[in-house]
């Protein structure tokens, strides 16, 4: 029988944190996003507290005080090397692990066993990836990915499940479908929430009630195939997922912001180093590069100015060297002069991406696209042993004028021997 | 004589470890004159990685401060390999949580008493005893010392 698991780990850069914090499980814990911006993840207590996904830091600041929520600035070396461990060691269980995002991976279970030989297995999985990494996680088990998906949510919901939930017959599935909100449905928007609760569709099973044609009408063809997925036709394959068609890396600045051409470089190439860096990572390329820059939008006594330039380059690329050069450039091209306006945000943008393989050649292309890949292979090696950027091409400088704010950063304590955790034995 | 092709080849079999890549023998890549003698009998060199890390997804490292351990031959400024997959028994060194801090100790299960305890090995230092009011964790349990006697 085919079946595919869920397998999701639980509040995830909470967990990575309680990990090396373990005083902290069953405490309220939040991560902020870059630049200490927002709230971008948080374990249930924080739930409870009614601390909202996104919320700005300064506004629930208080609240979180008040209420001892232990506040952490996102960690990604840390959640990126844990991350690594739980999908390694779930590759140990099935012949096939897809990666679907930094906390969520498909594993494939057709054909195992029994519905109870599954049913123990997967709460194997669940024991022993929560044991050995420290990340808990909670495995959905269906005959579509869909269900899956929705299993895992029941599997981390209700603790009798000991973190595996099978949804491999009818009767479970009509139970779960009915049991199931429809805005919790994968692929669900939730613009389109509003729309089908107005037709009546509340649940899963509400939308499976509808006929074909209704569902194509209401949400296109997308929608039909969550449709089929809930009534248990498996018809998303892991090719179609959506995936990302546009990167993007930008930050806002503390205080007045930046003013000089020297600052803006080393954060724009910084930007562009990032961004080259997730494409190689997913084995994409992208055909259009822009870089962003603006003052703050709020304040009418300072002047104003926005910059916006793109650049198509010759080839496909996801090339350090190259996207660096690109973006900087037009950056040079765009700037005015030191201390005119006060820049608040910038970004670089990678977009039209494409997988890596079939690229379309230039017969005026001077490069040795190979060598740059070698090159730059060597580069994120050396960069994903040793820390990011520890290797760095010399425009993304060492000024920090641009840093981040991460006030609340914990340690590197897989990745950096003079991070890893203290052990007391003075007593 | 293994052609520079072959040698591609097989790196990209490795490509998944990156300690193999250091493992792989060598001779493969010369180019010209009489190949090694030795090579049809190259077997992969010794790799302290391997044998320190007998699982890398649940293995992580940790500094020791302090010399409650000395007579376990365990010393301040040791690097440890801890192992968080293996299920701690009576006897094992584990690397423990209690109330906020990780240390690292012997672990002994008092079944009449009820509680747990964390055995030093220095005569120096008293038995913690752990119960329901501590906050307590087996942290995961200790594969390997590791001292640097030269610099």
């Amino acid at each position: 029988m085919l079946l595919f698991g869920l397998a999701d780990c639980n509040n995830f850069y909470c967990s990575c944190e309680r990990v090396f914090h373990p005083d902290l499980v069953g405490k309220p814990v939040v991560v902020l996003s870059n630049n200490d911006g927002c709230v971008i993840a948080r374990s249930e207590e924080s739930k409870r507290l009614g601390i909202k996904m996104g919320d700005p830091f300064y506004q629930v600041k208080d609240r979180l005080e008040q209420n001892g929520v232990a506040v952490f600035s996102s960690n990604y070396n840390l959640y990126g090397d844990m991350s690594r461990r739980v999908h390694t060691m779930l590759g140990r269980y099935t012949p096939k692990v897809d990666i679907y995002s930094i906390d969520e991976a498909f594993i494939d279970l057709s054909d195992m066993g029994s519905s109870e030989e599954i049913a123990a297995y997967g709460k194997r999985i669940v024991r022993e990836v929560t044991k050995g990494t420290g990340i808990p996680i909670s495995l959905g088990v269906a005959p579509t990915k869909t269900l899956a998906k929705m299993g895992s949510k029941f599997a981390k919901k209700y603790p009798g499940y000991e973190g595996c939930c099978l949804i491999d017959t009818e009767e479970k599935r009509e139970k779960a479908l009915r049991l199931f909100p429809i805005e919790d449905v994968w692929g669900i928007g939730r613009r389109t929430v509003d729309k089908l609760n107005q037709s009546g569709v509340h649940t899963a099973w509400d939308l499976t009630q509808m006929p074909e044609q209704w569902v194509k009408r209401m949400l296109t063809i997308t929608g039909v195939r969550t449709w089929k997925e809930l009534r248990g036709e498996s018809c998303i394959s892991i090719e179609e997922l959506p995936h990302k068609l546009t990167i993007c890396t930008s930050r806002s600045f503390p205080n007045q912001g930046l003013s000089a051409l020297a600052d803006m470089e080393e954060a724009i190439a910084n930007f562009a180093a990032r961004c080259s860096a997730k494409l190689r990572n997913e084995g994409t390329v992208c055909q259009a590069i822009s870089i962003f820059a603006y003052t703050n939008r709020f304040r009418t006594d300072v002047p104003a100015h926005y910059i916006h330039q793109t650049f198509l380059p010759p080839v496909p690329t996801s090339d350090l060297n190259e996207l660096v050069r690109y973006a900087v450039n037009m950056l040079r091209l765009a700037w005015t002069a030191d201390g005119v306006y006060h820049y608040k945000k910038a970004g670089v943008l990678v977009w039209n991406i494409v997988k890596a393989s079939p690229i379309q050649g230039n017969l005026f292309d001077t490069m040795d696209r190979e060598k740059q890949a070698r090159l730059s292979q060597a580069i994120d090696e050396i960069n994903r042993k040793n820390g990011h950027n520890t290797l760095r091409m010399a425009v993304q400088g060492y000024s920090k004028r641009w840093h981040l704010k991460c006030e609340y950063i914990s340690k590197q304590y897989t990745t950096n021997l003079n991070d890893i955790i203290r052990l007391n034995l003075k007593k | 004589m293994m052609t520079n092709k072959e040698m591609e080849i097989r790196l990209q079999m490795f490509s998944a470890d990156a300690e193999a890549l250091i493992d792989v023998p060598y001779g493969g890549s010369l180019r010209a004159g009489f190949p090694s003698p030795a090579q049809d009998y190259a077997t992969d060199a010794i790799n302290l990685g391997k044998i320190l890390v007998r699982d890398s997804e649940t293995t992580f490292y940790a500094r020791v401060e302090g010399n409650s351990m000395c007579e376990a031959g365990i010393f301040d400024g040791d690097l440890v390999v801890i192992d968080k997959s293996i299920e701690a028994k009576e006897g094992d060194i584990v690397a423990a949580f209690i109330d906020g801090e990780f240390t690292l100790k012997r672990f002994k299960v008092d079944e009449h008493e009820g509680c747990a305890w964390l055995m030093p090995a220095n005569a120096d230092y008293k038995p913690i005893k752990v119960t329901e009011e501590n906050t307590f964790l087996v942290w995961g349990v200790m594969t390997f010392c590791i001292r640097r006697f030269h610099e």
